[in-house]
């Protein structure tokens, strides 16, 4: 399981799952792009807690790609579980914290600068 | 004479040292926490991003109208186009990258040579990618007014299409010049004076009965930039626009707040540095593959370490990609 980087040990290489992951990689950019341009109108009408659904999209398949490039290119999957989750974890409880706050924060100041008294926009 | 030794009782168990518990080399180890406090920095840059959208919600600039050009095609809307581009190139030189390190575990130089130098020249057009991108974003397009409250108006014609300042201004003889250190005896410095000025702008909006002014606050849907009508662009223009802005710097751009500005130069900025000391390390372990140096150690994790960190180059691009250009 663990990667054993001494010579010794030979691996078999791993080309098919390369170019698998990149393939996926590239079909998953390519719908993004497409969305992007063409911006389907009933997916930036719905609104899902706050956001577009097409905004939801773009960020799930964006966390699709991040996964593939942690787990295949960086050979997450071969690490050890303590190793992966040290890492994993650690970023993605820091990340979604410090997204919370900040976002919450900056949807107050927008409430204020839309419905106080003073006029910004003079 | 006995020598101290203090026994932990925990010899020969995960934990009890002597081994690796984690499986992985020290240095494999440091880099992956170098990358972990690494991520940590752009989550804040992105997060930060987020606020001032949050922020300026409804007058943020939409990234299909900033981000337009492809290059040989002037004048051509391409939205998008070429960051999917850049993002290919990206992603590309992270497979010939991961194919060098697999080439590494067989121990094959050769292929190793061969893909480390893909990954370097993957890393170099993308480089020069951004700067391109970088050169369009600063130069601007169409240009735009400013007003006393730091918004942006943009002119359009009756159909909706962007109309660059110099199809507007009426152009005179010796308006402004450039102060420069040859015309002033205490010069110091001076900043570069706009080619058209307030008044020419002024002088030909009202020459031109198809001129709107397009404001930065999104209409009811909220799919577009609001366009005001004739009076109302008229009022605008007489009663709030202090000057003209062309292209973008810290202070001002033509697309929207200055904010929007900011985070790009520091964000795709602070990535493209990390892309520059990429390529640097990819290149100095690409000597030492030719060199022979790892044949010698019997290993290639030099390789898998420096392509650990070509990855996360990659991997933020991926998120910078999306919340920069896509949502």
């Amino acid at each position: 399981m663990a990667h054993d980087s001494t010579a010794t040990h030979q691996h078999e290489s791993n080309t098919k799952r390369i170019w698998q992951v990149f393939a996926i990689l590239s079909v998953v950019t390519i719908v993004e792009v497409i969305l992007g341009i063409v911006r389907p109108g009933f997916l930036t009408e719905t609104s899902l807690v706050g956001m577009h659904l097409l905004n939801w999209i773009f960020i799930i398949l964006t966390l699709y790609k991040a996964y593939y490039i942690a787990w295949a290119f960086m050979h997450m999957e071969h690490e050890t579980k303590g190793l992966r989750r040290a890492v994993v974890w650690t970023g993605i409880f820091l990340a979604i914290y410090l997204i919370f706050i900040l976002l919450t924060e900056g949807d107050y100041i927008y409430e204020v600068y839309k419905n106080g008294y003073i006029a910004w926009d003079f | 004479m006995d020598a101290t030794v203090v026994r932990t009782g925990t010899e020969g168990k995960t934990w009890g040292g002597g081994n690796q518990p984690l499986g992985a080399s020290y240095g494999k180890l440091m880099m992956w926490f170098f990358i972990l406090s690494d991520a940590l920095t752009f989550t804040g840059f992105l997060s930060a991003y987020g606020f001032s959208r949050f922020k300026f919600m409804d007058s943020w600039p939409i990234a299909d109208e900033v981000f337009n050009h492809f290059p040989f095609l002037h004048g051509v809307d391409a939205p998008m186009y070429y960051v999917a581009l850049m993002t290919f190139i990206l992603i590309f030189s992270s497979v010939t990258m991961v194919l060098a390190v697999d080439a590494g575990h067989q121990m094959k130089q050769g292929k190793v040579t061969t893909y480390m130098f893909l990954t370097i020249i993957g890393g170099l057009i993308f480089l020069g990618s951004q700067a391109w991108e970088w050169s369009n974003f600063i130069s601007g397009e169409y240009g735009a007014l400013k007003t006393k409250g730091d918004k942006i108006l943009q002119f359009v014609d009756g159909e909706g299409h962007r109309v660059a300042l110099k199809d507007i201004a009426v152009m005179h003889e010796s308006e402004l010049t450039t102060h420069t250190g040859n015309t002033g005896i205490w010069f110091e410095s001076g900043s570069t004076v706009s080619e058209y000025s307030l008044e020419s702008i002024k002088e030909g909006f009202a020459k031109n009965e198809n001129l709107f002014i397009r404001t930065l606050d999104f209409d009811e849907e909220g799919g577009e930039k609001k366009i005001l009508s004739r009076e109302e662009s008229q009022s605008w223009l007489d009663n709030n626009a202090i000057g003209v802005v062309e292209g973008a710097n810290l202070t001002e751009n033509e697309y929207g707040p200055p904010l929007f500005a900011d985070f790009f130069f520091f964000i795709t900025g602070f990535h493209g540095f990390h892309v520059f000391s990429g390529v640097i390390i990819n290149i100095i372990i690409f000597f030492n593959v030719i060199l022979g140096t790892y044949e010698r150690r019997g290993s290639y994790e030099m390789v898998e370490k420096v392509g650990l960190y070509w990855h996360f180059v990659d991997l933020v691009w991926v998120f910078v990609f999306t919340f920069f250009y896509l949502v």
